[in-house]
């Protein structure tokens, strides 16, 4: 719908962005923004608001204030047209959720089919072909439940693409896999950035951050405490990230 | 008459067993029909229709069906309606099922797992395309047991359908004794013969609650 280019526009800014859960300030005037082509990264504690400021970037929470425009959307605005938003926005979630009921090709297909009145043989053929880029096209016709945690979450990817987004937005998708299951869906997600897709992700692999994302974003207490590019993951300047950093990669 | 339990009897215990299947599939159609739009009210995105179902569930629930039948039958006469016994029964007992099976149903829904709705919405699915091709196709599999289970409370309550001259098994067995005046014998062919409609049943309604006990992974993932 919203078709215009927005060449050297944000594909994602949010400005000033306030979010509480009751009395709990969970975004506290939060800032940043993605542009086409960019990669970032949303790190921090748990807790600290970076699954929230995701999450409101596709609107699955709404802001109590501040500014949130996506591929022209103004996601802040009660009148926000959610579906268009939707279309230009692909998700990700940590817990996968494929739909049980259908085989890995229906799964893709559905929204394609019901929201941009795609013919079947058509979304059939973009099916085989998002499950490609994600190197499941034998899982076809497979059920969720066959599929292994790691081949689900690349399912899941799959199907976002198969709307063709213009931004994604990947929230902890490794954090419910172990390592060898993280590092296909790390690879998978490696290439869409070689083809340039734009992201947004919440993420506790540092070296992957440190080795994909354009820019990070350090979360702290519900505001941007230190933001920059990847090298600020190895030269942090503010104490709180230095010793995220430092956690962080005593755990991994 | 009087005399002897014969095979004209029989017949007419064997009409009246009928008469409970015929009702019991009334009231499965009509309060499944009825329940179904009770299940999606009582979880509207708007709250007056939320309430006015919610509302409605309670004061049936809180109702005996022995109540209800009279008010359908006598009720609707006193107001001038003359309704048959079969109008009255089927009716009442339509209202009665709904309540419970909207409730069952409601519960079925909310139990797919949130995640769930959310991952399409994240795909731009309409509020009715979520509901129809991603909660309604995992909430009927997790509510088949339940309602197969609550089919037997139906036959059995059909039954009370006999207070407004209904004639189903339990009438017609009250009217068999009326002129054989052997009540432990032909209620006990009427008891023998509810079992035999709901034992099946129940037999059923346990094995595919066995069947959707080890496929219970396929409704939660991860």
């Amino acid at each position: 719908m919203q078709q215009k280019p927005t060449s050297s526009e944000s594909i994602v800014s949010l400005r000033d962005v306030q979010k509480s859960f009751g009395p709990l300030r969970v975004l506290d005037g939060v800032s940043f923004s993605v542009e086409r082509g960019e990669v970032l990264a949303l790190i921090g504690r748990s807790g600290s608001g970076k699954s929230t400021a995701l999450r409101c970037i596709d609107r699955f929470e709404k802001v109590d204030g501040g500014e949130i425009v996506v591929c022209g959307h103004r996601v802040d605005r009660p009148d926000v047209d959610l579906r268009a938003l939707r279309q230009d926005v692909g998700i990700v979630f940590q817990s996968y959720n494929l739909f049980p009921h259908l085989t890995i090709e229906q799964n893709i297909t559905l929204a394609p089919c019901a929201v941009k009145g795609l013919a079947t043989g058509e979304a059939k053929d973009l099916a085989r072909k998002v499950l490609a880029q994600v190197g499941l096209e034998e899982k076809l016709h497979a059920y969720p439940e066959q599929l292994s945690g790691g081949q689900q979450q690349r399912a899941a990817i799959a199907r976002s693409l198969a709307m063709q987004p213009k931004v994604m937005l990947f929230d902890e998708v490794t954090s419910a896999l172990d390592p060898e299951l993280t590092g296909e869906v790390l690879k998978v997600i490696e290439q869409l950035a070689a083809d340039g897709m734009t992201m947004v992700m919440v993420t506790h692999e540092m070296g992957f951050a440190k080795g994909i994302a354009d820019r990070i974003v350090f979360m702290h207490r519900g505001k941007v405490h230190e933001t920059g590019p990847a090298s600020i993951l190895t030269s942090p300047t503010t104490p709180e990230l230095t010793q995220f950093v430092g956690t962080g990669n005593l755990k991994s | 008459m009087g005399g002897h339990l014969n095979i004209n009897h029989l017949i007419f215990l064997g009409q009246g067993a009928l008469w409970t299947i015929g009702l019991s599939v009334i009231a499965l159609i009509g309060g499944g029909i009825v329940g179904f739009v009770i299940a999606l009210a009582r979880i509207s995105p708007l709250k007056s229709v939320r309430i006015a179902s919610a509302v409605y569930v309670q004061l049936i629930q809180g109702t005996p069906l022995l109540v209800i039948l009279f008010l359908g039958y006598f009720g609707l006469a006193a107001i001038g309606l003359q309704v048959s016994p079969l109008a009255a029964a089927g009716a009442s007992l339509t209202l009665y099922v709904a309540a419970y099976l909207g409730e069952i149903w409601r519960g079925c829904i909310q139990s797919v797992p949130k995640p769930q709705w959310e991952a399409a919405e994240g795909l731009a699915l309409s509020r009715t395309q979520r509901m129809m091709k991603v909660i309604l196709p995992q909430a009927i599999r997790i509510a088949t047991p339940p309602t197969v289970g609550f089919m037997v409370q139906i036959v059995k309550n059909t039954s009370l359908a006999s207070v407004v001259g209904f004639v189903e098994l339990m009438r017609s067995g009250q009217i068999v004794n009326n002129s054989l005046f052997e009540p432990f014998a032909i209620y006990a062919i009427i008891a023998v013969t509810y079992f035999a409609m709901c034992y099946p049943l129940s037999l059923f309604s346990q094995r595919l609650e066995r069947r959707m006990g080890r496929g219970r992974s396929n409704l939660a993932p991860a």
